[in-house]
């Protein structure tokens, strides 16, 4: 059991996402940043798609109340146990009473907590992810507020043992390399309307930064820069957009869509974030930059590619050293 | 099959175009290719978004290839034509029009010419059909509304529009289900939930329903609204 003594700005159930329920015009919600889930998850023992705490900027102080076995990853917002700085990207056995809590936002903006066992909850529309607006699934359809008290599903007794006399022995090489930057570099695919900027415009989205305004949110990031505009204006058929679109309304600022983006979309789309580069936007916080690098869609899919095999190589190997100490 | 386009949307997603633009063919090819999607998805289907003339298909990159992809498809889409789409069914969607419930009433009056009673008449008198449902849960796009009510999107979309408004963008009418940003011109209200989280299929309208608009007053906006939020605390 997990007790939330501060909430946090915003700290939500997410999971990988509500999948098959677009076409009804259900939002996919998820996590904002998959790998980072996706790696606690795998560090915690846990399936990828186990429910992890999303947690946004200025994190919660969470009182466990019974042994549990946890990962941090994600952004660094400054996690400590009792007090102590809880080093991320690995897995760590917190005893009954510990409390963790997060500090200043160092670098990035969310990061996920993922318990051993996952945490037990129904699953709405067959996900775990909390959606928002329309206030269903995660824990009651809504943020964390104080005083909230998750349950997690239980671990055979045997393996938290194991994992507690192992504690702080998680390898250094599973640690995934530090992929957040203050001012990165996003590869993106021309979108399926990118044909229709004028010229300056279409040069001008992979040459000239853009800034995160404050407007921005889990529904999608709206950037300041440079106007981008069509070549003429017009109106255009909704179709579906996805998890890094990059649309363009007509006051010539590109919103990126992100985890609780619409289905649909009827504003010409220049860009295609590339997914493995998602999580560098995900992680920016208001007021920071990026640019823009131009990828072809097959580029863009044997890095995806590659990152899957990896994800499966860093399964493969938790597991082994796993079943080593157990 | 004929004339139907393949392009991706991104490395996991590829865009069917039935056509360039709305009508009745293309939203008939929409349906039947949704319609043979759903009864017998491929193993590497995650899911797919079906829109006016797009059904865009979503797939794991690991299991298959965007060529494949698309040869795949090529081939169900050989069988459209034996596809029968479902009768359509006919909702009566209530809606009081302007003031609160709808702040842009004005604006698509002045900018077609006319008297916002104009604007509600023209609104009310047309039969539509729902095009597709997608933007939000349960968010009905709407076809069939006159020329003379068209309007277009707002510059920059607002922030938070409140659940059951009714919006025109274009030639296009429909409702917001949630709250959410968007950037349609808002003329009324609906007591009616389009979004039904507790159904199998949770949106209230599907593609393909015939639909008609009528106007009704504050007062019986009130009662249907706490009637129908009632039946679902």
């Amino acid at each position: 059991m997990l007790n939330i003594r501060k909430s946090g700005l915003q700290t939500a159930v997410q999971d990988l996402g509500r999948i098959g329920f677009q076409r009804y015009g259900v939002i996919a919600s998820g996590v904002m940043d998959p790998f980072a889930h996706r790696i606690a998850n795998l560090l915690a023992g846990n399936a990828e798609n186990s429910p992890t705490l999303e947690i946004a900027l200025s994190g919660p102080v969470i009182e466990f109340e019974a042994d549990h076995f946890i990962a941090v990853c994600g952004g660094d917002l400054s996690p400590s146990l009792d007090g102590k700085p809880l080093a991320m990207w690995r897995g760590h056995f917190v005893p009954k009473g510990s409390v963790l809590s997060f500090g200043e936002p160092k670098r990035g903006a969310r990061s996920y907590l993922a318990v051993a066992g996952g945490f037990d909850l129904e699953p709405v529309m067959d996900s775990h992810s909390t959606y928002l607006r329309a206030g269903i699934g995660g824990f009651k359809g809504r943020a964390l507020k104080n005083g909230d008290s998750l349950t997690t599903l239980p671990v055979e007794a045997a393996r938290m043992e194991a994992l507690k006399n192992q504690n702080g022995q998680t390898p250094d090489w599973l640690i995934p390399p530090a992929r957040y930057h203050e001012q990165p570099i996003v590869r993106m695919m021309p979108g399926r309307q990118y044909e229709l900027f004028d010229e300056a415009s279409r040069a001008r989205i992979f040459e000239e930064p853009f800034t995160v305004s404050a407007n921005s949110d889990r529904m999608g990031y709206r950037l300041e820069g440079p106007g981008l505009a069509l070549e003429k204006q017009e109106e255009l058929i909704s179709e579906a957009v996805a998890f890094g679109s990059v649309q363009v309304p007509a006051d010539g600022n590109p919103i990126v869509l992100l985890a609780d983006r619409q289905t649909t979309g009827g504003y010409p789309k220049i860009g295609q974030v590339a997914s493995v580069d998602l999580p560098l936007i995900s992680q920016l916080k208001p007021g920071e930059s990026l640019k823009f690098r131009h990828i072809s869609a097959d580029d863009a899919q044997q890095l995806y590619i590659e990152q899957e095999q990896q994800i499966r190589q860093l399964k493969i190997a938790i597991q082994m050293k796993r079943e080593e100490w157990t | 099959m004929l004339g139907f386009t393949f392009s991706p949307l991104s490395e996991q997603a590829l865009v069917i175009e039935t056509g360039t633009i709305i009508n009745k063919q293309s939203e008939q090819a929409v349906r039947k290719l949704s319609a043979l999607l759903e009864k017998q998805a491929p193993d590497w289907l995650t899911e797919f978004i079906p829109a006016f003339t797009t059904v865009t298909v979503f797939y794991d990159p690991c299991q298959i290839r965007q060529a494949e992809v698309e040869e795949e498809l090529r081939l169900l889409g050989a069988q459209v034509d034996e596809v029968e789409a479902p009768t359509p069914r006919q909702i009566e969607i209530p809606v009081c029009y302007g003031g609160d419930f709808g702040p842009d009433l004005s604006f698509v009056a002045e900018h077609n010419g006319l008297t916002p009673e104009e604007v509600i008449k023209i609104h009310t008198s047309g039969t539509y059909s729902v095009h597709m449902i997608g933007f939000a849960p349960g968010f009905p796009f709407i076809g069939g509304m006159s020329e003379k009510i068209a309007a277009p999107r707002r510059k920059s979309p607002r922030l938070r529009i409140p659940e059951r408004t009714v919006g025109i963008a274009g030639m296009q009418t429909g409702v917001y289900p949630i709250e959410t940003p968007g950037g349609w011109q808002l003329i009324g209200r609906t007591p009616l939930r389009l979004f039904v989280p507790e159904q199998d299929i949770p949106s209230l309208l599907r593609a393909g329903d015939e639909i008609r608009f009528t106007q009704i007053d504050e007062a019986e906006y009130r009662e249907q609204e706490a009637k129908i939020d009632a039946e679902h605390p």
